[in-house]
């Protein structure tokens, strides 16, 4: 991409055509991007302070505390992640490790399974530039990108011109929503393009439609048409590039992933199908690929000297609620406004350590707040967007705020 | 969105021509394209008993800054930015086919509508296929919308 275009830090759809006009080292203007992406990029309200106990303090003296936190715990727990480079993310790592730590996100409860099935080959997937030039069936599957990545489908799926999709969306390309609402999506689709499905009915729909792609008779519990069950099962044969968007609406709804292997399976010996799970907070799916590289695991990990533990007892949820952690680092998320009360009540019992940029329920509790620069507005370094290409960011502003990464250099260079 | 008839009804309906039409059904056509105000109606404004569809009408219809000459409208607390609009508007894919057209930034300034600060601007409307003399009735615009935030007046 051309040099002058910067990268949106919005969500997970890190859109590169970002243009911005600077007067006096402030942002004035922002092109391209959208309302979401504008407010991200204008920055927080309320700055964080650099603080220890409530007192403002110079940065030196706060990344020493939050050392002598983290030497001085059993247990720690390094949570958060899904608004933090990747750079931030690999340190938060070697910090854990170093402290025989926890560390997680919320991609447990999220989309931490499709990519871990995406990562190990069990779904196969492709990149939104493949979408945009190839994808002529798409498939929005409890998932609404008008609300939730509001460009995606301008500039990757529905409406753009790609290198095989030259007509235009409407003779070149199927959108199809599936989803237990009318949603502002579905809304864009028309009148045939939503399949309105009840609450957890996605499994039923999902073996539904195997059995229409293997021209058996559809049958749900509920009674869904099935003249447009195998009307629908014509529409995916056909296809020459189908993509599920998979959202978290369909996630949750799935007790576990073998319907959806079975569905993948199927669809892929009719016709040609992927799927690419629609990832919100920036580099979300950064923390998983990253963890992944250093441990084989892609959430939920314990260290224990050279050992790595995993598994559902390691998850934050667990973690807190059996209270096994004794101190807590959150870099990038604000647990105590994103996770249920009940469960992280208990971090405000513990030494608590934020990094942020600007203040949140979170950081109101913490012992130590380190601010840090916004990535990808006053800082640079590299994420991973939803569909797991690797995006450079670099700084549109100049700040005397430290990177997400250096605050956790500093941190580390201090254990 | 509004319709004539929907602020007709809420009109005085005596005919009093003091907006200077002869009808208060040519009001209401002319309100609706923007080219008077509520409170062009006098009586609307000045008597009492008409206060609450007063109120009504102008929560109905209302202030436009830039009405355009094509009668294109953003209703810029709807629009998100999303540039359904932008990519999907035919103008655009001629003039900008590898920029707007392909969902990317712009790289031309022929277009009719780029996202700046988050919302949806219109520029050389001359251009937009609702108008001149080859005019159709292109709705690209409006039916890629998720927010309704496009209008024609
Ligand atoms: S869609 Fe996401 S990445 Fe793109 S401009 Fe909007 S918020 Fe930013
Ligand atoms: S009516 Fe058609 S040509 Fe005019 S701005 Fe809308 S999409 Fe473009
Ligand atoms: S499609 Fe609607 S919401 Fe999206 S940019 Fe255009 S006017 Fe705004």
């Amino acid at each position: 991409m051309d040099n002058d275009y910067y990268v949106c830090t919005g969500c997970a759809l890190l859109c590169d055509d970002i243009g911005v006009e600077i007067e006096g080292g402030k942002l004035t203007k922002v092109h391209t991007a959208c309302r979401k992406g504008v407010a991200f990029i204008k920055g927080c309200r309320h700055p964080l302070d650099s603080t220890v106990k409530g007192e403002r303090t110079d940065v030196d003296l706060a990344v020493k505390e939050a050392a002598s936190i983290l030497k001085n715990a059993e247990n720690p727990l390094i949570f958060g992640h899904a608004n933090s480079s990747s750079g931030a993310q690999k340190i938060a790592i070697g910090i854990a490790r170093r402290t025989n730590g926890y560390i997680d996100d919320t991609s447990s409860f999220c989309h931490g399974p499709t990519v871990e099935a995406i990562i190990e080959s069990k779904l196969k997937t492709c990149t939104l530039d493949d979408v945009r030039h190839k994808a002529d069936v798409l498939i929005f599957w409890g998932s609404d990108p008008a609300n939730s990545h509001p460009r995606h489908m301008s500039r990757y799926s529905y409406f753009p011109r790609g290198k095989e999709r030259q007509r235009g969306w409407e003779e070149d390309r199927t959108a199809i929503t599936i989803d237990v609402r009318k949603s502002d999506t579905a809304e864009i689709c028309g009148k045939n393009g939503l399949y309105q499905i009840p609450v957890k009915g996605d499994t039923e729909f999902m073996e539904a439609l195997t059995s229409a792609l293997s021209g058996k008779v559809p049958k749900t519990s509920y009674d869904f048409d099935k003249k447009r069950l195998l009307e629908l099962a014509g529409i995916l044969k056909k296809a020459k590039f189908g993509v599920i968007f998979a959202g978290l609406g369909m996630i949750y709804s799935l007790e576990d992933f073998e319907p959806l292997y079975r569905f993948m399976d199927k669809l892929n010996s009719v016709s040609s199908f992927h799927l690419i799970p629609m990832a919100g907070h920036y580099n979300m799916r950064g923390f998983n690929e990253n963890l992944f590289k250093e441990t084989g695991y892609i959430n939920r990990v314990k260290f224990n000297g050279a050992e790595v533990l995993h598994g559902p007892e390691y998850s934050v949820v667990e973690a807190l609620r059996k209270k096994e952690v004794d101190a807590a680092l959150v870099i990038g998320a604000d647990p105590l406004s994103s996770l249920p009360r009940s469960i992280v009540r208990y971090l405000e019992e513990i030494p608590l350590i934020t990094i942020d940029p600007c203040q949140t329920l979170t950081s109101t509790k913490a012992d130590v707040t380190i601010p840090c620069a916004l990535v990808g507005v006053e800082s640079g370094g590299a994420a991973i967007r939803m569909d797991g290409v690797e995006v450079e960011l670099k700084p549109m502003v100049e700040t005397d705020r430290l990177s997400d990464e250096d605050v956790m250099k500093r941190i580390m260079e201090e254990l | 969105m509004a319709n004539v008839m929907e602020i007709y009804q809420l009109l005085p309906k005596t005919n009093c021509k003091e907006c200077g039409k002869s009808t208060c059904m040519a009001f209401a056509v002319d309100l609706l394209a923007r080219k008077f105000k509520v409170e062009d109606c006098a009586p609307l404004v000045r008597e009492d008993k008409y206060r609450e569809n007063y109120q009504k009408l102008s929560e109905m219809v209302t202030p436009v800054g830039d009405v355009t000459e094509t009668g294109l409208i953003v209703h810029e607390d709807k629009c998100i930015g999303c540039g359904n609009c932008v990519v999907a508007c035919p103008v655009n894919v001629a003039a900008d086919p590898t920029g707007a057209g392909s969902g990317k930034a712009p790289t031309c300034d022929r277009i009719i509508l780029k996202v700046e600060d988050g919302i949806v601007r219109a520029m050389n409307v001359q251009e937009c296929r609702r108008f001149g003399e080859n005019k159709i009735l292109c709705v690209a615009c409006i039916d890629t919308c998720p927010t309704k935030a496009i209008e024609f007046v």
